[in-house]
C-alpha cells in the first residue's frame, strides 16, 4: 500500500527558473518524482503546480480550496518566489500576501526553493520596489511557526531538491545550517571543492575571461559561497559556473544579488 | 452575457488573468492582465552594467537566454564592441541561444499547450482538468503522453547541450559583454553534437509527426485564434559579426514586419511607441518610445486592468513570435524555410493564409524547432578551439546601447544608459508585452485579446477555446510585466490604496 504525500507548489514573485530546473532532474528523473513512488512506498501527490497541472481558473483553485480542507495538516507546501507586498501581485483574484498566508496556515511544512523565496532573491534586490519578503520573513510578520526548510539557489541544483524531498519522507526534517539549509548540500564553501582551487593556491589568476587560472580576480563568490556545485556539477554533470571560465556569482546566499558587482573583486572578512 | 473569469492561466509562465464578456455564445470582449509586478528594471539600476546578462537573466527561467543575449548585444553596442565579437563567441552565443529555443518550444508544445488536445491519465497533476472536447483515440492519447514524458528527457538533454558552453541552466554564466567565458574543445563539441542528433531525431520523428496528428484532429483550429493580423520580427542568430545595426544583420531567422497580405516591410525600432491608458501605470506618460518614457505606478487607476503595458508599431497592434518569425523568413525567400511550410500546409492541403491561427502557431514553433536544430548542426562544427572567444573592453564612463533579438516567443529588445560606469537606466520591450497588452490608448485590444474575441465558446464552464488560443501565444507573464523608468522617477511616490 502506497502512502500518499499531498504537495502544493506555489509561485510567488519568481521566474519559473526554479521549476524548470527541477524538471532537469537526472536520477530520478521528473516523471519519477512527478509519477512514480519517489521512494519504496511513498508517492508525491502534486495536487496544484502552475506551470505543469492542467486545470486553468477556478478549475485549478478549487484543488487549494479543498486541500486546505481535506488535506489539512497534511500537505507539504513549497515555495518558488518571494512574497511581494499585496498591491503587486493577485492571485486568482486574491492578493498573493492572502493566498500565501491560508496555504502555509495549513500546510505540514514548507519548502522555500529558490533563493526568491529563502531570502528574496532578486525582487528584493536593492531597492526592493515590490517591498518583497522571503517566506520567512512572511511568516514572522503573519506569526505562522512551520518547519520550514530553505533551498537557495538561482536556481537551486535538482538533486538539491528531490534530495530534500527524499529525505522529508524517509527521515523527516534533514539536517539544517543555521540558515535554514541542509548542511548535506550547503555544508561547504564553493572554494572548498573548487577544481581551480589549486592556481588559487599557486597564485595563478586569470586576468580576463577565457584565461586559464582561478576565477578569484575576475570577482568569484565562491570563497563565500555554500554550495556543492563543483563535486555535483550541472545539468547531468556536464559543467558548472566556474568549469566554464565564470565566477561563482554566489546566488545561494542571502546577499545574493547585492553584495557586490557579479564580475569585481570582492575582499572577504575570512581572507587572510 | 456573461463573464468567464480565467486566473490563474496555467501551463504558461507567470501569472495571467484572462475575462471574457460573452454574449450568445461568442465573446464579445476580452481583458488580458499581467498580475504581479517584480521591477526588475529598477533593481538594474546604479549596478555594474556588466551584471544586466545575470540580472536580466532572472526575468525569466523559462527562457533566460534571450535575455543574456539581448543584455550582451545591448552591452557590446555600449562600449563599442559590437562589431567586433568573434567568431567563436558568436556561434556559442548561437548555440547556447538555439539549444534554449529547442527546449522553450518542445517544452511549450508537450507540458504546456498539449494537455488542451491530449487526454492523459486521471491522476495529478492531470486532473482535474476542462472535460468535454478531448477529440484523439485512446491509442493517440497513450502515444501523445507517451511521448510528453520523452519530451522531458528531451528537454533535459537539450539544457545539457546549453550547459556544455554555457555553464549551467536556467541562468546560463557562459554569455557576457565581449562574447563567452569560456574557449570550445573538441570533447565539448562532439558532446554537443550528439545529443543534438538526438533532439533532431526527435523533431523530425515526434514533434512535427505529433503538430501534424493533433491539427488533423482539431483541424477548426486553423480558423480560431486569428488575432490582429500584423506580424514583428527583429531576427536572431547571427550570420555575421561586423554589421553594427543589429537590424541590418545577416540572420538565421531575419527581421521584418508582415500583414496577412504576406508584403514584407522593415522594422525600424525608433516607432515604437508603448500606451498605458490601460496599464496601472500614470497617464501623463502614455504613447511615448521607450527611451522617452517616465512611468509612474498606478493601482488605483480607473482604466487600469494590467501591469503589462501596449507596445504598439506606428500605433499597430502587433503579434510577435515564432509564426511572426517564420511567415518573415517565408515571404523574403529563406529556401529551407519555405520547404518546411509548404511541406506542412501541403498535409492539410491549405495556402498560407490557414497560419494565422491557433495550429498555424503551434505548427510555426515545430517549423522553426527544425531550422534551428538543422543549422547549429553545421554552427558547431565551425568553432575552432584556437581561436579566441571573448575580445576586451574599457568600460565607458557614459554610454547608450541596444540590443535587439528574439526569444522562443517573440521580439526582445534590452535598452540603456550607463553614466559613471554604473546602469543609469535600463529598459526591456518583451514578447509577452507585445502579445498580451492590454487595450491601447485608440482602445484598440492587444494581440490575445483580438484573437479572442469573436471566437464561439461552446460550453462557458469548460471554456476549451480560450486557454487553448491563449496558451498558443506561449505567453511569459515574468517577463512581460516589468517597469521602464529612464528618468528616475522614484517607486517611492508609488502609494498603495
Amino acid at each position: 500500500m502506497k502512502k500518499e504525500f499531498p504537495v502544493i507548489w506555489f509561485q510567488g514573485a519568481s521566474c519559473s527558473g526554479c521549476a524548470v530546473s527541477v524538471l532537469n532532474s537526472l536520477s530520478p528523473t521528473i516523471k519519477n518524482v512527478l509519477l512514480d513512488e519517489l521512494v519504496p512506498g511513498k508517492h508525491i501527490n502534486l495536487l496544484f503546480m502552475p506551470t505543469i497541472m492542467t486545470a486553468s481558473g477556478s478549475v485549478a483553485l478549487d484543488v487549494v480550496v479543498d486541500a486546505k480542507i481535506s488535506k489539512k495538516g497534511e500537505y507539504i507546501l513549497i515555495i518558488e518566489g518571494a512574497i511581494p507586498e499585496s498591491e503587486f501581485a493577485e492571485v486568482g483574484e486574491k492578493t498573493m500576501e492572502s493566498f500565501v498566508e491560508e496555504l502555509a496556515k495549513n500546510a505540514s511544512a514548507i519548502i522555500s526553493l529558490g533563493t526568491c523565496s529563502a531570502f528574496g532573491g532578486i525582487p528584493k534586490g536593492v531597492p526592493n520596489p515590490t517591498k518583497s519578503k522571503s517566506v520567512e520573513e512572511f511568516l514572522k510578520l503573519k506569526n505562522i511557526k512551520k518547519p520550514v526548510i530553505n533551498i537557495p539557489g538561482c536556481p537551486p541544483h535538482p538533486d538539491w531538491f528531490t534530495g530534500t524531498v527524499a529525505n522529508l519522507l524517509l527521515f523527516g526534517v534533514p539536517q539544517l545550517d543555521e540558515l535554514s539549509r541542509p548542511k548535506l548540500f550547503y555544508g561547504k564553501l564553493i572554494h572548498e571543492n573548487c577544481e581551480r582551487r589549486p592556481y588559487f593556491d599557486k597564485g595563478k589568476f586569470a586576468k580576463k575571461f577565457s584565461d586559464e587560472g582561478c576565477m578569484y580576480e575576475l570577482g568569484c563568490k565562491g570563497p563565500y559561497t555554500h554550495a556543492d556545485c563543483p563535486i555535483r556539477s550541472w545539468n547531468s554533470g556536464v559543467n558548472w559556473c566556474v568549469q566554464n571560465g565564470s565566477p561563482c556569482i554566489g546566488c545561494c546566499e542571502p546577499e545574493f544579488p547585492d553584495l557586490e558587482s557579479m564580475y569585481k573583486k570582492t575582499k572577504w572578512s575570512n581572507e587572510k | 452575457m456573461t463573464k468567464i473569469v480565467i486566473d490563474p492561466v496555467t501551463r504558461i509562465e507567470g501569472h495571467l488573468k484572462i475575462e471574457a464578456i460573452v454574449d450568445g455564445g461568442i465573446v464579445k470582449e476580452a481583458n488580458s492582465s499581467g498580475t504581479l509586478f517584480r521591477g526588475l528594471e529598477i533593481i538594474l539600476k546604479n549596478r555594474d552594467p556588466r551584471d544586466a546578462s545575470q540580472i536580466t537573466q532572472r526575468i525569466c527561467g523559462v527562457c533566460p537566454i534571450c535575455h543574456a543575449t539581448a543584455s550582451a548585444l545591448a552591452l557590446d553596442s555600449a562600449f563599442g564592441i559590437a562589431d567586433r565579437i568573434t567568431d567563436n563567441g558568436r556561434i556559442i552565443r548561437n548555440l547556447i541561444l538555439g539549444s534554449n529555443f529547442i527546449q522553450s518550444h518542445i517544452l511549450h508544445f508537450y507540458h504546456l499547450a498539449a494537455l488542451d488536445f491530449v487526454k492523459s491519465p486521471d491522476i495529478p497533476p492531470f486532473i482535474p482538468r476542462y472535460e468535454g472536447d478531448y477529440r484523439l483515440d485512446e491509442k493517440e492519447n497513450t502515444e501523445l503522453t507517451q511521448h510528453y514524458l520523452k519530451a522531458l528527457e528531451i528537454r533535459r538533454k537539450a539544457h545539457e547541450m546549453l550547459a556544455l558552453f554555457g555553464g549551467k541552466m536556467p541562468h546560463n554564466v557562459g554569455i557576457i559583454a565581449g562574447g563567452v567565458t569560456e574557449k570550445p574543445t573538441t570533447d565539448k563539441i562532439t558532446n554537443f553534437l550528439w545529443r543534438l542528433n538526438e533532439l533532431r531525431e526527435f523533431i523530425d520523428n515526434v514533434y512535427i509527426p505529433d503538430v501534424i496528428a493533433v491539427a488533423k484532429k482539431y483541424s477548426d483550429y486553423f480558423q480560431i485564434g486569428k488575432g490582429c493580423g500584423n506580424y514583428l520580427a527583429y531576427g536572431v542568430f547571427d550570420l555575421e559579426g561586423n554589421e553594427k545595426n543589429y537590424l541590418s544583420r545577416k540572420r538565421l531567422l531575419r527581421s521584418g514586419r508582415t500583414s496577412t497580405d504576406l508584403t514584407y516591410k522593415t522594422v525600424d525600432s525608433s516607432k515604437i511607441t508603448e500606451d498605458v491608458k490601460h496599464s496601472w501605470y500614470d497617464d501623463s506618460q502614455t504613447h511615448k518610445h521607450p527611451l522617452d518614457c517616465e512611468t509612474i505606478p498606478k493601482k488605483d487607476k480607473k482604466n487600469g486592468y494590467s501591469w503589462i503595458k501596449s507596445p504598439r508599431y506606428e500605433g499597430g497592434v502587433y503579434e510577435v513570435g515564432p509564426l511572426a518569425r517564420i511567415l518573415i523568413n517565408y515571404i523574403s525567400g529563406d529556401e529551407p524555410t519555405k520547404k518546411l511550410v509548404d511541406s506542412v500546409l501541403s498535409e492539410f492541403n491549405a495556402r498560407p493564409d490557414v497560419l494565422f491561427s491557433v495550429l498555424g502557431r503551434h505548427a510555426a514553433r515545430a517549423i522553426e524547432s527544425k531550422l534551428v536544430a538543422d543549422n547549429m548542426a553545421d554552427w558547431v562544427l565551425q568553432l575552432n578551439p584556437e581561436e579566441p572567444v571573448f575580445v576586451e573592453y574599457q568600460m565607458p564612463e557614459e554610454a547608450e546601447g541596444m540590443g535587439l533579438t528574439e526569444a522562443p516567443r517573440g521580439a526582445l529588445g534590452h535598452w540603456l544608459k550607463i553614466k559613471n560606469k554604473k546602469i543609469e537606466n535600463y529598459q526591456c520591450v518583451v514578447p509577452t508585452t507585445w502579445n498580451a497588452s492590454p487595450k491601447d490608448d485608440k482602445e484598440q485590444p492587444g494581440p490575445i485579446e483580438q484573437a479572442i474575441v469573436g471566437t464561439k465558446i461552446k460550453d462557458e464552464k469548460n471554456p476549451f477555446e480560450i486557454v487553448r488560443i491563449v496558451r498558443s501565444f506561449d505567453p511569459c507573464l515574468a517577463c512581460a510585466v516589468h517597469l521602464v523608468d529612464l528618468r528616475g522617477t522614484t517607486i517611492g511616490k508609488f502609494k498603495a490604496t
